[in-house]
């Protein structure tokens, strides 16, 4: 017996572990002190359970327990150290360096940031969606202060080379950034052996709570500062003030740790199940995997199914939560950005899927994806005129469409 | 985006998928949409020779649930029209019979300039002159 629907959507948020949950549970009644309440038991109290989550935190991306900055999530995170930097290193230099398929948080980031004077070059995501060190090599100016490049994306999820581009810029003497949001708890990200200066990630992506998140920001060699954008008590080693969310830092701790002790066995066996249901949808003709397959996250795959349009294609199979290159729920009806820069036609960056597996999915529920995607496939180019062109040889590029 | 009852049943058991012979003098087709903007819609009509009434209608859509269901509604309307009748049909006719919300108005456009479409088609192959569409959509 399965549930009904299934969630495949794990790209967009995790479910939270019940260990973690049972971890948080103390922190909201019982202790439920300041962890800056310095004169009491109280106050200690939350206080250890916060250095003892930020020593989680830390095991995980082998960073020190002090580097740790607390954060709402990991859209904080990128807003602190891109405008941090930008105010903190500003007699540096004003020119930040990132690519065109990162997240939101970062390309937005960089827009506002344009407007009060910095200078940001876009590089463009090859075919796999990869970008090159020589790519970031080429576009370092003299003022360059920050090159923040995502660690995995969150639509195709591919890897890009950190190390290298974390090298290249050390022997420059440019900071790092890297949105780790997808990366970090599902692959092994090493902050010294990778070199990375600063690094976002959040709760909710690894079975922790929402609304909490971290910067990683290096102590030594060097020693990176960014500017608060939070302004008050001066917690977080003065970098982002607020009083501690302590539940849920006490539950991205919990969360951590599990990840760090069960990432090996997760990703084993989350793979070969990804790996399974991609093997069964390519079956289905004129299916492609997006981007590249080498370098990529072990829990996901976007796909495209050519000839059926994704809004349509997300309501046939309704039985699984997904999410879809084509952002026509959105009202706006253009296809995803990252599919795009990629190259993709529209058609197939209109019909894609992206499926996001977790600790939690099981075999069965494969299964049951891979029966009802080949389905709803079926079924909606039964009715599509462009499958038809296509089976009947005609060039759908050779045709004058009214567009509208 | 939560869809209607009417948007779901069309999308689920769409009426009268298919496809006309093109080549037949009794057979218009509309093409309308394009890929990139994510909706196509072929809809096809067969007329009477002597009635004038359209006693067939079939589509193939690419795209949303709306999208779908827009033209499965349109092909259920045509039948049993006569053609003049058949141009009268107006999307907004159909946006109020699917409930479609404000962002899926573009989908019973896409019907409406379908049948127009299928219908001009059909006239210039029988030696008459196409409809001109001078209808403004909001």
């Amino acid at each position: 017996m399965i549930n009904l629907p299934i969630y495949l959507d794990n790209n967009a948020t995790t479910p939270m572990d019940p260990r973690v949950l049972e971890a948080m549970l103390p922190f909201f009644i019982e202790n439920f002190g300041n962890a800056a309440s310095r004169n009491h038991a109280f106050g200690w109290k939350a206080e250890e359970a916060v250095d003892y989550a930020r020593e989680q935190m830390a095991a995980l991306i082998n960073a020190d327990s002090k580097e740790i900055i607390i954060t709402s999530g990991a859209t904080e995170s990128n807003n602190l150290a891109l405008k941090g930097v930008f105010e903190m290193y500003a007699e540096k230099g004003n020119h930040f360096i990132t690519v065109e398929t990162e997240h939101k948080a970062i390309l937005d980031t960089c827009k506002h940031l344009e407007k009060l004077g910095a200078e940001v070059t876009y590089l463009q995501a090859a075919e796999d969606g990869l970008i090159t060190v020589e790519q970031v090599a080429a576009a370092i100016k003299p003022n360059t202060v920050l090159v923040t490049v995502m660690y995995a994306n969150n639509e195709i999820g591919v890897i890009q080379p950190i190390k290298e581009i974390a090298s290249l810029c050390k022997s420059k003497g440019i900071l790092f950034h890297t949105d780790a949001t997808q990366a970090v708890g599902k692959i092994k990200v090493d902050v010294i052996g990778d070199g990375i200066d600063m690094m976002s990630f959040s709760g909710h992506k690894m079975y922790g709570p929402k609304g909490v998140g971290v910067l990683y920001v290096r102590r030594k060699n060097p020693r990176v500062k960014v500017t608060a954008q939070m302004d008050g008590g001066g917690h977080e080693r003065g970098m982002r003030s607020g009083t501690l969310n302590v539940p849920s830092i006490v539950g991205l701790g919990k969360a951590c740790e599990l990840c760090r002790l069960e990432m090996d066995a997760d990703t084993a066996r989350i793979s070969k199940m990804r790996d399974r249901l991609e093997t069964e949808l390519l079956t289905i003709e004129e299916s492609y995997i997006n981007g590249n397959t080498e370098h990529r996250l072990p829990h996901v795959s976007n796909m495209s199914f050519k000839y059926v349009e994704g809004e349509g294609l997300i309501m046939g199979v309704k039985n699984i939560a997904v999410s879809s290159g084509s952002a026509c729920t959105s009202a706006s009806l253009e296809p995803s950005y990252v599919l795009k820069a990629l190259g993709l036609d529209d058609e197939l960056a209109h019909s894609s899927l992206r499926f996001g597996l977790s600790r939690f999915t099981t075999d069965e529920e494969i299964d049951y994806a891979i029966n009802h995607v080949k389905e709803a496939v079926n079924k909606l180019r039964e009715m599509s005129p462009l499958w038809e062109m296509f089976k009947e040889g005609i060039d759908l590029k050779t045709i004058q469409w009214a567009e509208h | 985006m939560a869809y209607s009852d009417k948007v779901i049943d069309h999308y689920s058991n769409p009426r009268n998928i298919g496809t006309l012979d093109k080549s037949s003098k009794q057979v218009g087709t509309g093409l309308v949409g394009a890929p990139e903007c994510g909706d196509v819609m072929r809809l096809q009509i067969e007329v009477d020779e002597v009635t004038g009434i359209i006693k067939d209608a079939k589509f193939k859509t690419f795209g949303c649930g709306s999208a779908i269901a827009s033209s499965s509604l349109a092909t259920e309307w045509l039948k049993g029209k006569s053609v003049d009748d058949a141009l009268k049909i107006d999307n907004m006719d159909i946006v109020e019979e699917l409930a479609l919300p404000p962002v899926k108005i573009h989908c019973s456009v896409l019907a409406e300039d379908a049948i127009k479409s299928a219908i001009n088609d059909y006239r210039v192959k029988n030696g008459l002159s196409p409809i001109e569409d001078n209808k403004k959509h909001y």
